[in-house]
């Protein structure tokens, strides 16, 4: 079936150095440092990512990241509260707009 | 219940069968999955050679009391291939001829093999260090009540299978109940003094991924375990050795059977590790099965790949200068060993 995404476009994630290779070159040194043990491990980093790549939706984020998750130890169970997490202030992100409703609401009503 | 690959009659049985499937993938998707010695020869690591013998490794048998879902021996309650006690004596003639410090004794469940202790008894006499590759539940095993004990009085090392500090992951891999068994096992041998500081008793653990992933960065892992088991269950042990899934066997049938075969091929080939090759366990190991025959490793064994390129082939021709230098057989599934930070039987290589 015709799909915008292939999974295996994802190993080709590289070819985007293709068009401009300082800038390719200089985001992937910047996201192998992010994702290097620091202040965080490198497992509690990898689950951040699957939560913010459930909250952008991104499904090569989903994939990638649910193997690394696996990868570095974590459990189904650990990576199920982390896309709570990311529901979570999806939800919670359009709840707190409805104050702008109210807001606006209030000030057109008697 | 699991039950084994011969039992069911599985095409995967066949030795020749896995390793017709381990090299049509790589003529198949030759780019992606190049085979195992044209890699080895771009870290010009082709031929792989042995640099001695550190560790002699005897399986005693391929019956076990657990079936789990990824055992490279297709071991199980079913089968009947078990050590004969001239062989055994023949294994030990072998080690007194030489100085290798490490007799490493597996199975199946090496302790229901009738030659098991008096092996581990004559290895102690030798001076060397014993290691027993034990599944736990087998502690619990009525007929076995006093092996703990045995282990103990022995000074054997024990290398335990637990893939996971949770009871869902880990009976996923080796049966329903296995992990309470296993802790109940842990909490025996802790009695006993094995994984308490000052004692000798080593009691190590063994990771290996509930799936067609690889597994963690060891001292991480280490640490998540020793933190978890302790907090839960009040069980302590020295190390944890991280082991990846060979794609052999009962694990090749679920890499198969769930459509992550090549994925899995690929993910290893992906993860090749020059420096995780040149240290390879093959390489400072002799391994020898339960009817006698020598091999480079356990996985080679359960292939049916013996030494070769010269090298004596049986325990009954054993000479430790001529296996010293040999030529390691290699095949697609060795990828299984170079991947990441590299696997052996003592976990990560580096």
């Amino acid at each position: 079936m015709e799909s915008y995404y292939h999974p295996h476009d994802l190993s080709k994630f590289a070819e985007m150095g293709q068009g401009n290779k300082e800038l390719w070159e200089k985001f992937f040194a910047y996201y192998s440092a992010v994702f290097a043990d620091g202040a965080l491990t490198e497992r509690e980093k990898a689950l951040i990512a699957l939560g913010v790549a459930h909250a952008v939706q991104c499904p090569y984020c989903i994939d990638a990241y649910t193997q690394s998750c696996l990868e570095k130890g974590s459990n189904v169970e650990e990576m199920t509260e982390a896309v709570h997490v990311a529901c979570a202030i999806r939800g919670g992100a359009s709840l707190v707009h409805g104050l702008q409703m109210r807001n606006v609401a209030q000030k057109l009503s008697m | 219940m699991t039950k084994t690959l011969q039992s069911r009659a599985n095409p995967l049985a066949a030795t020749s069968e896995q390793l017709r499937v381990l090299n049509s993938v790589a003529a198949a998707a030759a780019a992606r999955i190049p085979a195992f010695a044209t890699k080895m020869a771009g870290a010009g690591l082709d031929p792989l050679l042995a640099t001695g013998i550190t560790v002699f490794q005897i399986n005693v048998g391929k019956l076990c009391n657990q079936t789990c879902a990824h055992c490279h021996v297709d071991a199980g309650p079913d089968r009947r291939e078990v050590m004969s006690q001239e062989c055994a004596e023949l294994c030990i003639r072998a080690v007194a001829q030489t100085d290798i410090p490490t007799v490493d004794i597996t199975g199946g469940a090496p302790e229901l093999a009738p030659c098991f202790r008096w092996l581990v008894e004559r290895a102690r006499g030798l001076g060397r260090h014993v290691i027993d590759r034990c599944n736990l539940t087998i502690l619990l095993v009525p007929s076995q009540a006093d092996l703990g004990e045995f282990l103990a009085r022995q000074q054997v090392e024990i290398i335990a299978s637990l893939p996971y500090f949770r009871a869902s992951q880990t009976d996923a891999q080796r049966g329903e109940g296995v992990f309470e068994k296993s802790i109940a096992a842990l909490s025996k041998l802790n009695a006993l003094g094995y994984g308490r500081e000052g004692t000798g008793l080593q009691l190590n653990l063994v990771y290996n991924p509930v799936g067609a992933f690889l597994p963690p960065k060891q001292e991480g892992i280490e640490l998540q375990f020793k933190r978890e088991l302790e907090r839960q269950h009040g069980v302590v042990f020295n190390r944890l050795f991280t082991i990846t899934n060979m794609p052999i066997s009962r694990f090749l049938e679920f890499l198969m059977a769930s459509g992550n075969y090549e994925g899995y091929m690929e993910r290893l080939v992906n993860a090749f590790n020059a420096a995780a090759a040149a240290g390879v366990m093959c390489r400072y190991t002799i391994s020898v099965g339960w009817e006698g025959t020598l091999y480079d490793c356990d996985f080679n064994q359960m292939l049916d790949l013996p030494v070769r390129h010269g090298a004596p082939r049986h325990i009954r021709e054993f000479d430790a200068a001529a296996l010293h230098t040999r030529r390691i057989v290699t095949a697609n599934h060795c990828y299984g060993c170079t991947a990441g930070t590299g696997s052996s039987c003592s976990g990560s290589i580096y």
